[in-house]
């Protein structure tokens, strides 16, 4: 009987709370706290040196700093992070970075140029998959103790080759150079991996917020702190949490239960347009789309028939319907926001001059290839259209659809006639896309150097795009390095194996109170610090 | 005594051959898709030499059989491998993410049986009346109306325009923080475990979150709970027992509810167990919908994820509870009908 009154009164109070549930009540989130829905199964780890998902950068970019960041407002220029003011030696090969005054960790533990230190030996010793981005300046987990060092309030790091400065700097200001609170990440190591585990569900870094809690596929919890350099954050409590669908972050966005949406549908941002509630922001992504040709396939080789495809693609077309909101014409390998991008885009639909082309190839036409494009239904829009464009000018594409992981096995192994694919930039310097798309050292089969887009589909760039592409990556005057890009990437939108054609745009719903929100672009990730409502 | 010691074993017996079937089935399948799993842990750029490291890391250098050995004697002692994804103990995610179903599941069935067997005996003692074509109708939307559509709409109406209920995920952020940071978690299912720590305003809100998700799994249940009850009440109530009942003067709700009830009990019983296990695959659409962090969704992101582990300890999990539910629905089989018990 006891029991059965308990479970009475249990439901009687269910009654109750269901219609005086506080939160259904509200109609906007307090103040204070800033409620974000996004999807965030793509995080694999969110330990700053492991973590290489747009999610999980986006959080540790409000948890953790580095030394040098990148100004949103001018492509390229570098401002003070973690370090007041940076230098390279004559040589070129040995930089000096000296750290700002007076900043705490979370933990309370003073910042200093031995945790600066720390934070980059562990990358290198780690060797998780976002350590190559560091490691590339020619440190080894047996050589890093020796390269990077410290002394006082300076720390140095030694490269192998004299790198052109801008790109060591942008290098340093990615998700992996996050520099970690040394004592704290320390007294929690397990079985020597130097803090790996307990970096998985804590933080320990300078940044606005605090990691309270963290629950994968389901959200996080950020607390902010006091006594950030930066000035204390107005939202003390960012609430993430993870809902894949569109329609039900739009549901929640009218209602006031979230404050930002970040997975809506171009067909939800519609329905949204005249809720004089919510706002829609606008930003760009850092992938690319392009499609890649063959070139063991002696049509595909063929300049003539490479360039009849440059005009045989309704960018704009595309653009205005299914891709939009989501992505933009632009037909260079750099995303817009970084060093050296090009806004020209030179060609549009124009099947005359396209047929004109195909004409001038010599082949007996029409030519049959095949195209390798992955199951997902934006994909098979953009195949769509690009397959009825070709057979106007008398290339039939055959295509072969498949599983994402399957497409990249058939391009990895050369495989293809042509595939449609995406490539998003791993850091934030011209040469993780320039060093993919217009550099192959060794076209041989027995290379086997699947790290570069221009090896996968089998395109030699040549001596002279090759040298100038190592020549970039080198050069020590930031300016005349953007205009180096800017002549590799017309080379390789001209005259490749590649033909270009989208980049990533996002749109980004949000309450009508909300401010300061920055999605982080093409270069960088999104800071919560600088919201207010 | 000895038989019933007998009848155990033997359905011992029969469970570790499923199991064992269930285990090399999808073994063999994670292992002939043409995804490579390595891929999806170094990613796209990694060099061949990183990815044979990883490749001797993982075992999947040994032969097959060997590597079939290996995943059955850590699955027999409770530990389903390391989710190539996440790099955690794929035992320790279920953890996390099954209660959430069982929580859903048990209270969709609770519901689909509660309202599907009186709909059903309705229909069935009055056949062709307004309630039987009601109850086919609504129990025919529940077959054929996609779930996602319908939870969005439920969401729509009851959570946007009513505001009777709350919106996705498993409580209101704040009550999320309290459940995390002050209550003792003893099972993983948030009723339960606001409930035994007393924090009722938690309980509140975690029910105004469970109910339109469970209602809707619910409805899903009923639609097919109803119809099978209507079909086996009809076949009862034709035969001849049911007549002589009648003929002795019984109280109609007596004939309906204890005599033909106790024979319908038996084939129904299956229905709901297998209903209900359906429901603790996790049902990916709805979770998708209302944010639900179940096991539906862990299956499907590890397969997106090509995280072949993963899913193989997901579908691990999945038979248990099939064979578990199959082999309860047998003994619930056996207690009520005493043919089955000789």
């Amino acid at each position: 009987m006891q029991q059965k009154l308990g479970f009475a009164r249990a439901v009687a109070l269910a009654v109750l709370m269901t219609g005086a549930s506080p939160m259904a009540l509200m109609a906007e989130t307090p103040a204070d706290t800033l409620v974000i829905a996004d999807a965030i199964d793509d995080i694999v780890s969110i330990d700053p040196h492991e973590a290489f998902e747009f999610s999980s950068v986006d959080l540790n970019n409000n948890v953790y700093d580095t030394l040098i960041e990148l100004d949103p407002s001018k492509p390229g220029e570098l401002v003070p992070g973690l370090a007041e003011s940076w230098s390279v030696a004559d040589d070129g090969m040995t930089y000096t970075f000296k750290i700002k005054p007076g900043i705490t960790f979370s933990s309370g533990n003073p910042l200093t140029a031995e945790d600066v230190a720390f934070s980059l030996r562990r990358v290198v010793k780690l060797n998780k998959t976002p350590s190559f981005i560091i490691t590339q300046f020619g440190l080894t987990p047996e050589n890093v103790d020796q390269m990077v060092t410290f002394d006082g309030d300076t720390v140095t790091l030694k490269t192998d080759k004299a790198y052109a400065p801008s790109f060591v700097y942008n290098c340093l200001t990615a998700g992996v150079a996050n520099i970690v609170d040394m004592k704290t990440v320390m007294a929690n190591e397990v079985d020597g991996d130097m803090g790996n585990a307990w970096l998985k569900a804590n933080s320990a870094g300078t940044g606005a917020y605090v990691l309270k809690s963290f629950k994968p596929n389901e959200g996080y919890v950020l607390v902010a702190r006091e006594g950030h350099w930066r000035g204390d954050a107005k939202i003390k409590t960012v609430f993430m949490q993870h809902i894949p669908e569109g329609a039900t972050e739009r549901l929640l966005l009218e209602k006031g239960d979230i404050d930002i949406a970040r997975e809506l549908t171009p067909t939800d941002i519609a329905g949204l347009a005249g809720n004089t509630d919510i706002k829609i922001q606008g930003d760009v992504g850092g992938q690319v789309y392009y499609l890649a040709l063959n070139q063991k396939k002696a049509e595909l080789a063929n300049p003539k028939v490479q360039e009849a495809m440059r005009w045989a693609v309704d960018y704009t077309g595309m653009q205005d319907s299914i891709l939009k909101g989501l992505w933009v014409v632009h037909q260079n390998f750099l995303p817009q926001g970084f060093l050296g991008a090009l806004n020209e885009n030179p060609y549009s639909l124009d099947l005359e001059k396209a047929k004109a082309l195909m004409a001038e190839s010599g082949l007996t036409l029409p030519i049959e290839v095949g195209f390798t494009v992955r199951n997902n239904p934006e994909r098979m829009d953009i195949a769509t259209s690009i397959q009825n464009t070709f057979a106007q000018i008398g290339i039939n594409l055959v295509m072969d659809v498949g599983d994402g992981k399957q497409g990249l096995e058939t391009y990895r192994g050369r495989k293809h006639d042509i595939t449609l694919q995406t490539w998003g930039p791993d850091y934030p310097d011209p040469h993780t896309n320039a060093s993919t798309f217009a550099l192959n050292p060794d076209n041989s089969d027995e290379a086997n150097a699947t790290g570069y887009l221009a090896w996968r589909t089998a395109w030699d760039p040549g001596p002279e795009l090759n040298a100038e592409t190592e020549a970039a990556v080198v050069e020590k005057d930031s300016a005349k390095r953007a205009e180096m890009y800017a002549d590799i990437q017309r080379k390789v939108r001209d005259n490749s194996a590649f033909v270009l054609m989208f980049q990533q745009a996002r749109q980004d719903g949000m309450r009508a109170n909300v401010s300061g929100f920055y999605a982080g672009g093409a270069t960088d990730s999104a800071s919560y610090w600088t919201v207010s409502k | 005594m000895l038989r019933l010691v007998g009848q155990i074993a033997i359905g011992l017996l029969t469970l570790a051959i499923t199991l064992l079937g269930l285990l090399l089935i999808t073994f063999v399948i994670g292992r002939v898709v043409p995804i490579d799993p390595v891929l999806s842990i170094v990613g796209e750029r990694a060099t061949e030499a990183q990815m044979q490291a990883i490749r001797v890391k993982l075992g999947l250098d040994l032969p097959m059989w060997e590597q079939f050995y290996i995943y059955v004697r850590d699955a027999l002692h409770g530990d389903l491998g390391t989710s190539i994804r996440t790099g955690e103990s794929i035992s320790a995610e279920i953890a996390r993410y099954f209660p959430a179903t069982l929580e859903l599941a048990t209270l969709g069935t609770i519901f689909g049986t509660l309202v599907g067997i009186p709909a059903g005996v309705l229909a069935a003692t009055r056949p062709g009346s307004i309630a039987d074509q009601i109850v086919r109708v609504v129990g025919l939307l529940g077959y054929s109306m996609p779930v996602f559509w319908l939870g969005l709409i439920g969401l729509l109406v009851f959570y946007g325009q009513l505001d009777w209920v709350a919106g996705p995920g498993r409580l209101d952020p704040t009550y999320d923080m309290m459940m995390e940071f002050t209550l003792t978690p003893y099972t993983g299912m948030i009723l339960i475990d606001s409930a035994l720590n007393g924090a009722w305003d938690v309980f509140g809100n975690a029910v105004s979150h469970i109910i339109l998700p469970a209602g809707l799994l619910g409805y899903v249940s009923m639609a097919y709970i109803s119809r099978m009850t209507r079909s086996f009440m009809m076949n009862e109530l034709g035969q001849e027992y049911i007549t002589t009942a009648r003929v002795k003067g019984m109280p109609e709700w007596r004939v309906i509810w204890v005599h033909a009830m106790k024979n319908v009990l038996v084939p129904l019983i299956t229905v709901i167990a297998l209903s209900y296990a359906y429901l603790l695959e996790g049902s990916v659409l709805t979770e998708t919908i209302f944010a639900w962090p179940g096991l539906g969704s862990y299956i499907t992101d590890a397969l997106f994820a090509a995280d072949m582990p993963a899913v193989l300890g997901g579908t691990v999990v999945v038979g248990v509870v099939f064979v578990t539910l199959n082999m309860v629905s047998d003994i619930l089989y056996r207690i009520v009908d005493p043919r089955a018990r000789a």
